[in-house]
């Protein structure tokens, strides 16, 4: 079985900078990412970020994750990709799947920092293909260079469903219009307004009823909300396209914890299904540390804090103390404050309060 | 100001100038998908050398074998599992397309007996 002072489930923002500051500190640290590449999410992301310089504001996500990469080289770190942790032990044993087989790791601390999935809507026939996540989109083009369609319908005004609708135009796609369900947009109005000028119809109070296709998508029919939430009988109208995206938030990618039996609570905040932690990101299996999207739904900024407190307390709490520590976490925890403050951090503050994090 | 190439290998969704990204095509792969011969670039995922090809289909429901395509593109979903050169249930969103690959719908349910 392989040895290690530290096991990091998932290598996106959150990840690769628990490994920093874990290595940083002396620790012998492997990470385990499903994917072929390091960077998670933020490999796709070609919008330039807000928050502050110490996490990278107005540098592009995918220029984030070659830094984060970069920070790493020239380190012990063992990385394994296309390797997905499968099972996680109350002894600090994982398993790993790699390469059609299976194997074990054993470690002093582990980090989960899976991240997130998308969620999915409900309505008639959204399984025909065609109909995809807003990050699947992302992932196509701007990974692959390859397009969904030629012309989108978005669900979902989020910052997410603004950025990729914008996105989708800069890749050449026509959006043809973007529907809320509720009564006004739910992410940045900077946002909004780019695609506006660009002639981009948001249509709030709309909701999709169903789609329709021969084997895939061809149209969808909308409806009208009320502000109960009921459809307004007669308000159906036909969107053609040949891609659906839908944008309808993430949730938590709890599984690993749920089924080691970490005490779990459901936070509509955050998301989902979280760990409950401790102030040291601990989970309630000892050793065991959480941070990122796993612990709510959030931004990659936050999630790189959170990596590098998860990462300085594990190695702590494993007898390797960091030659910065005390400048470093205070330091940490005032950027998470600067990141929570004000009316955009609201619904997070509220989230973290239910699982005993307060900012106030 | 953006422009599309008609590829060869089949449906022209190849981005082919973008504002901020650029593409490496460099090096052609062959692969087949049931059987068909196609062809996608070094790097694509097989996923993604699928839809460039006009490919939407990528698997069955079980019970009632809707035509399904995948939701994700980062490995949850399972909608995109395909047999690849024999071995059943990969995921083609994070698999990474080789040359002469040989790839497969599932059209059943596949139960691997370990």
């Amino acid at each position: 079985m392989i040895e290690k002072d530290l096991v990091v489930i998932g290598g996106g923002p959150a990840g690769l900078s628990a490994c920093k500051v874990a290595l940083d500190a002396g620790m012998k640290v492997a990470v385990f990412e499903r994917s072929f590449l390091l960077g998670g999410q933020l490999v796709k992301q070609t919008h330039k970020f807000f928050g502050s310089e110490s996490q990278y504001a107005r540098t592009r996500g995918i220029d984030i994750a070659k830094i984060l990469i970069d920070e790493l080289d020239n380190t012990d770190l063992e990385v394994f990709l296309n390797a997905t942790v499968v099972g996680l032990y109350k002894d600090n044993v994982i398993t790993v799947y790699q390469d059609n087989k299976y194997f074990k790791v054993k470690a002093k601390a582990i980090i989960i920092a899976t991240g997130a999935s998308e969620k999915f809507l409900a309505f008639e026939n959204n399984d025909l293909p065609g109909i995809y996540g807003a990050g699947a989109v992302q992932t196509l083009m701007n990974i692959h260079g390859v397009l969904p369609g030629k012309e989108v319908v978005m669900v979902g005004s989020g910052n997410i469903g603004l950025i990729v609708s914008y996105q989708l135009i800069q890749a050449g796609v026509k959006v043809k219009a973007l529907i809320e369900a509720a009564g006004k947009i739910g992410g940045y109005q900077v946002h909004a307004s780019k695609l506006r000028r660009l002639g981009v119809d948001i249509i709030t109070n709309t909701t999709v009823k169903r789609a329709v296709g021969d084997g895939k998508i061809e149209k969808i029919v909308t409806v009208k909300l009320d502000d109960s939430w009921n459809e307004i009988e007669g308000s159906e109208q036909e969107i053609s396209c040949d891609a659906l995206c839908i944008s309808v938030g993430l949730s938590p990618m709890h599984m690993l914890l749920s089924m080691a039996e970490a005490n779990m609570t459901y936070v509509g905040e955050l998301g989902g299904l979280v760990p409950i932690k401790s102030c040291d990101y601990e989970t309630s299996l000892a050793h065991v540390y959480a941070c990122g999207d796993v612990t709510g739904i959030e931004e990659a900024s936050s999630a790189m804090v959170e990596g590098k407190i998860a990462g300085l307390m594990a190695a702590k709490h494993a007898g390797f103390i960091h030659p910065d520590y005390e400048a470093l976490e205070n330091e940490l925890n005032n950027q998470l404050c600067v990141l929570r403050q004000g009316p955009c951090g609201e619904k997070i503050r509220c989230g973290l309060k239910k699982v005993g994090e307060v900012y106030d | 100001m953006i422009k599309y190439v008609l590829e060869e290998s089949g449906e022209d969704m190849r981005i082919d100038e973008h504002p901020i990204l650029t593409f490496a095509k460099d090096k052609k792969i062959r692969f087949t998908f049931n059987g068909k011969e196609m062809f996608g670039y070094l790097g694509d995922t097989i996923a993604a050398a699928l839809v460039d090809n006009g490919i939407m289909e990528f698997s069955k429901s079980v019970i009632h074998e809707r035509p399904r395509g995948f939701y994700c593109a980062i490995g949850n979903c399972g909608s995109c599992n395909m047999t690849v050169n024999g071995v059943e249930n990969v995921k083609t969103c994070l698999t990474l397309l080789e040359e002469n690959m040989v790839v497969e719908n599932e059209l059943s349910e596949v139960i691997i007996n370990d």
